[in-house]
């Protein structure tokens, strides 16, 4: 069981972390945006998520913690 | 549950000022992780620079100091020499180190002092709105170079490390990539290294890490991805260049 928690607050919607998703499990929403107005990235089935880390190495604000 | 990754606990909570995308984060975190290994905290220093990683010492949770531009590595001499057990950091941009502050890099590497250098290379001068910096490929547009670098017209890009590797100074030389995951995590690789050799004495340290600017680059942070993997990387080849 793989767990991600993203700052939606930090993040800046750059879109390195759905490019570097094995599993291809997380997207830049069109809807959801945070205070600053960037739209966030949001994961789309967690259940897919094998906790490789890829997401957090590429994400360059450090948003994303992976617990397993 | 155990945690597999999250912040370093070298970098503050201070939100990154980093364009969406801009690989400063990244290494920024690799630096910071490298430090937390080696324990560095309280006894480490860094040294910012001028260019876009300016407010890194918003940033490091350690000492940091702001150097005049292209100074950093001649006041992290400078904070070396004080007191020598601490571990000391210049972090510069390429239009810092290449350009303006090419005589302190080269005398720091020649004197072979105890410091780590990263070298952040975007190949274009950021901060200032995209101007062609020593490191902009032939053929890059800038604003000051509209239809491309010309060799003829505004000369060659510089090679740091070959350049650092031809003397007799340096203790490590190696330049990554921050392209992808893999060319991430052997960037962290090396930048603990220059941090490991810098505690056991061993001198001279300086890491090359090829970034992207996707803002002044006018690509998306994939597209700039893209091209540091295959244009910076074929005129910056990746390896380690000197290891003493």
């Amino acid at each position: 069981m793989a767990k991600l928690t993203i700052n939606k607050e930090l993040c800046k919607g750059c879109g390195l972390c759905t490019t570097a998703c094995p599993k291809q499990i997380l997207a830049v929403s069109k809807t959801v945006s945070n205070s600053k107005g960037y739209f966030v990235v949001e994961e789309l089935d967690p259940s897919k998520c094998i906790a490789c880390a890829f997401c957090a190495t590429m994400c360059p604000d450090c948003v994303i913690k992976v617990e397993k | 549950m155990a945690v597999v990754f999250e912040k370093p606990s070298f970098l503050t909570d201070t939100p990154l000022h980093y364009c969406p995308g801009c690989t400063h984060g990244i290494a920024h975190r690799l630096v910071a992780e490298a430090l937390d290994e080696i324990g560095a905290k309280g006894h480490c220093v860094g040294v910012a620079p001028v260019g876009c990683a300016v407010f890194a010492y918003n940033y490091f949770n350690c000492d940091m100091q702001e150097a005049s531009h292209g100074r950093a590595p001649a006041v992290a001499t400078g904070i070396k020499l004080t007191n020598e057990d601490n571990i000391v950091f210049a972090y510069q941009g390429d239009g810092d180190l290449a350009s303006i502050g090419m005589a302190e890099i080269v005398h720091a590497a020649t004197r072979g002092v105890n410091i780590t250098v990263i070298f952040i290379n975007n190949a274009i001068y950021g901060m200032t709105g995209g101007q062609m910096a020593p490191t902009t490929l032939i053929g890059q547009k800038a604003t000051t170079c509209p239809s491309g670098r010309d060799a003829k017209v505004n000369g060659n890009p510089i090679r740091m490390c070959e350049l650092l590797a031809t003397l007799d100074g340096p203790s490590y030389i190696a330049r990554c990539s921050l392209a992808d995951v893999k060319n991430v995590k052997e960037a962290k690789k090396c930048i603990l290294k220059a941090f490991q050799n810098q505690k056991e004495g061993k001198g001279f340290s300086f890491v090359e890490l090829l970034s992207s600017c996707p803002t002044n680059w006018h690509m998306n942070p994939q597209q700039a991805l893209e091209y540091v993997k295959n244009e910076m990387t074929a005129k910056y080849p990746l390896g380690v260049f000197k290891e003493v």
